[in-house]
């Protein structure tokens, strides 16, 4: 039972992470209907930059994470300028597409500029682990968990309080509606990639902190396919519970069998529960279900 | 003239439905053909060259199947990578421990990821557009985690199955000309299948699912059947290639059908032109050329103007074709979406009236 409360605990608190990595997954997707597989690379190519700012002599910490947020906010604006806007009306292929060649062109840019050796993020945080009951709790593990929190209730908040906010949720809903009573659409599609960015900052520190910043960071980017469909591609609670679940569920199964297949459960049951829940209930748990009237 | 369509009158239905009706046409394809078959007679002995045919060619047959479900079906697919990996692993699991012949391999490879392919493109009923890209990357995660992991499958460690050289009749396929001819083979019947595929009623099918599968439902099409059958079509090219593959290199290896490998395809198809057969190999040409291009022009211009050897430069080399190839893919999406098919299109059609266009 120890075991397995640990599991859990641990599992969640990771879960979180991928939430929010989930969030600007999602984000993109309820504004704009782009799927964008470059989310996991926007978060290596964040990890990288942190790593890189914290390597200069004498930079403080917070400076980093404004520089770094600030940045990556830019970047989401020049994305959606430069590459995204044009390809609007195309079909769905070209624009997934599109995504994947900017994965490569982060991927492929990071290594030229940053070779591709492992780097360090390090916070300064606690390394030994509190105990919890039955539980050990790595205090980055709490510490990611609380950013992520503070990250989604200021999304929560930003959503339904704030102006821009309440514009985005419009436009996401209907494009051509929010036209007409004067939102500016395309300023709604440069801000959802800006916010992407900055969630994607976040990702990047902590993941970056959680697996080192190479290339393979972009991995984190796959992970979040299943989360998102557990929750539904355009919710973004949806994106929190469906990390949580996934978080759990993953840790309990690598936790239960990976002793006896070898290791890797981890790479696996999310994606085999992924193909359960798009057979079961395509639209995940809060995703909106759309009705095709002829 | 005979690229022209005035003067050339048809006389029965079939001449007017013919694939190639002009005489254009048909001379341009005996020519083709005539080239196919001689001209690596000349190159025997030059096996990098020879090779990179080979590639292409391979890689023709895979895009060729990944457009027939992607451009004429429109249904995503991220998966193409891991159906190659189950017709490769099945063929050389057949011949390795079952002493199967080549040939019964190949079939046998691709009629396992047709099977293998329509289960995964069961959700394709249900779900539509990103959701289904979705699934059919789970699809090709799911593979190669299988092919990992389960050592029956994948062979234990390093995930490889060796396999002979292919035979037929004794005689052996075992330089690089001879696997050529093996290769051309299967390039031919692929591409004429699927150009007269998608001439005959189940290509209508599959378009009118594109264009807008509730009228298509509503028009008598049997959506779901047709869905399955290009996840399986699809897929069956997909095995044949990944079988073909395997008999080539004389090794399954799940490093060649990768994610990134699904990823590639992908690219040829829409870099070539979606809905388009031609415009399959025209990007499995581009992209196979592309890297090795890239290759030369790099090192010689670091070693003529910076003065840098290979080794030094080699490192940078593969990140530098990560970043090209993705930068290419994002140029040829936004200055032409509708591929290298279309170009071959503006040059035929520029033509036609030449030299009096107005």
């Amino acid at each position: 039972m120890a075991f397995f409360l640990d599991l859990i605990t641990n599992g969640l608190l990771v879960g979180l992470m991928y939430s929010l990595v989930a969030v600007g997954f999602v984000l993109i997707y309820k504004a704009t209907s782009i799927m964008n597989f470059a989310q996991g690379d926007l978060v290596m190519f964040a990890g990288y930059i942190a790593a890189v700012m914290l390597g200069l002599k004498g930079m403080p910490i917070w400076l980093m994470v404004i520089l770094l947020c600030a940045g990556m906010v830019l970047l989401g604006f020049v994305l959606e300028r430069g590459i995204l806007r044009p390809m609007v009306g195309q079909p769905l292929v070209s624009v997934i597409m599109v995504t994947i060649g900017l994965s490569f062109v982060l991927q492929g840019l990071v290594t030229i500029i940053w070779g591709g050796s492992t780097r360090e993020l390090p916070l300064p945080v606690r390394v030994a682990p509190y105990t919890l009951g039955p539980a050990l709790i790595s205090p980055i593990n709490l510490v990611a968990a609380l950013i992520a929190l503070l990250f989604l209730l200021a999304f929560g908040l930003f959503f339904t309080r704030s102006r821009l906010g309440v514009a985005m949720r419009a436009v996401a809903d209907d494009q051509q509606a929010s036209m007409i009573v004067g939102i500016r659409v395309s300023r709604v599609f440069a801000l959802s990639w800006a916010i992407a960015g900055l969630a994607a900052a976040a990702g990047g520190i902590i993941w970056g902190n959680m697996l080192g910043v190479d290339r393979l960071l972009a991995l984190v980017g796959l992970k979040v396919f299943p989360v998102v469909i557990l929750g539904g591609l355009d919710s973004i609670g949806g994106a929190i519970v469906g990390g949580l679940i996934m978080g759990a569920v993953e840790s309990v199964a690598s936790g239960y069998l990976d002793p006896y297949v070898g290791g890797g459960t981890k790479d696996f049951i999310p994606y085999v529960l992924m193909i359960l829940v798009l057979f079961i209930k395509p639209h995940g748990f809060f995703g909106h279900e759309t009705i095709e009237r002829v | 003239m005979i690229n022209r369509e005035s003067g050339v009158f048809q006389t029965s239905y079939q001449g007017d439905m013919a694939v190639y009706p002009l005489p254009l046409a048909k001379i341009a394809l005996g020519l083709t053909l005539a080239a196919l078959l001689l001209v690596p007679l000349g190159l025997a002995g030059n096996d990098h060259l020879l090779s990179i045919l080979n590639t292409i060619a391979l890689a023709s047959i895979g895009a060729i199947g990944l457009n027939i479900l992607n451009g004429y079906t429109g249904q995503i697919s991220l998966g193409q990578g891991a159906f190659m990996a189950v017709g490769g692993y099945t063929a050389a699991i057949l011949s390795a421990r079952y002493g199967m012949p080549f040939w019964f391999g190949i079939l046998a490879g691709g009629s396992m990821a047709a099977l293998v392919g329509a289960l995964f493109g069961i959700p394709s009923l249900r779900i539509k557009g990103l959701y289904l890209a979705v699934a059919t990357l789970a699809a090709q995660l799911i593979i190669e985690w299988t092919i990992n992991h389960v050592p029956w499958i994948g062979g234990g460690a390093q995930s490889s199955i060796y396999v002979d050289s292919p035979r037929l009749l004794g005689f052996v396929f075992n330089t690089e000309l001879r696997r050529y001819y093996l290769i051309l083979v299967f390039f031919l019947l692929a591409y004429f299948g699927a150009q007269n595929l998608v001439r005959s009623r189940v290509g209508r099918a599959f378009i009118a699912i594109r264009d807008r599968d509730v009228a298509a439902e509503i028009i008598g099409v049997n959506i779901f059947k047709y869905k399955l059958l290009a996840f399986a079509v699809s897929s069956f090219y997909a095995g044949v290639a990944g079988a073909l593959w395997t008999y080539y290199l004389r090794i399954a290896n799940y490093e060649n059908f990768t994610l990134a490998v699904s990823v590639e395809y992908l690219t040829m198809v829409i870099i070539g032109g979606l809905g388009s057969v031609l415009g399959s190999v025209l990007g499995a040409i581009f992209i196979k050329l592309l890297p090795i291009a890239l290759d030369l022009t790099v090192i010689s211009i670091a070693k003529n103007v910076f003065g840098i050897s290979y080794e030094n430069v080699a490192n940078f080399l593969a990140n530098f074709q990560l970043l090209v190839f993705g930068a290419l893919i994002i140029l040829f999406l936004i200055v032409e979406p509708e591929g290298l098919a279309r170009l071959w299109e503006n040059v035929k059609r520029y033509f036609r009236l030449w030299p009096y266009s107005y």
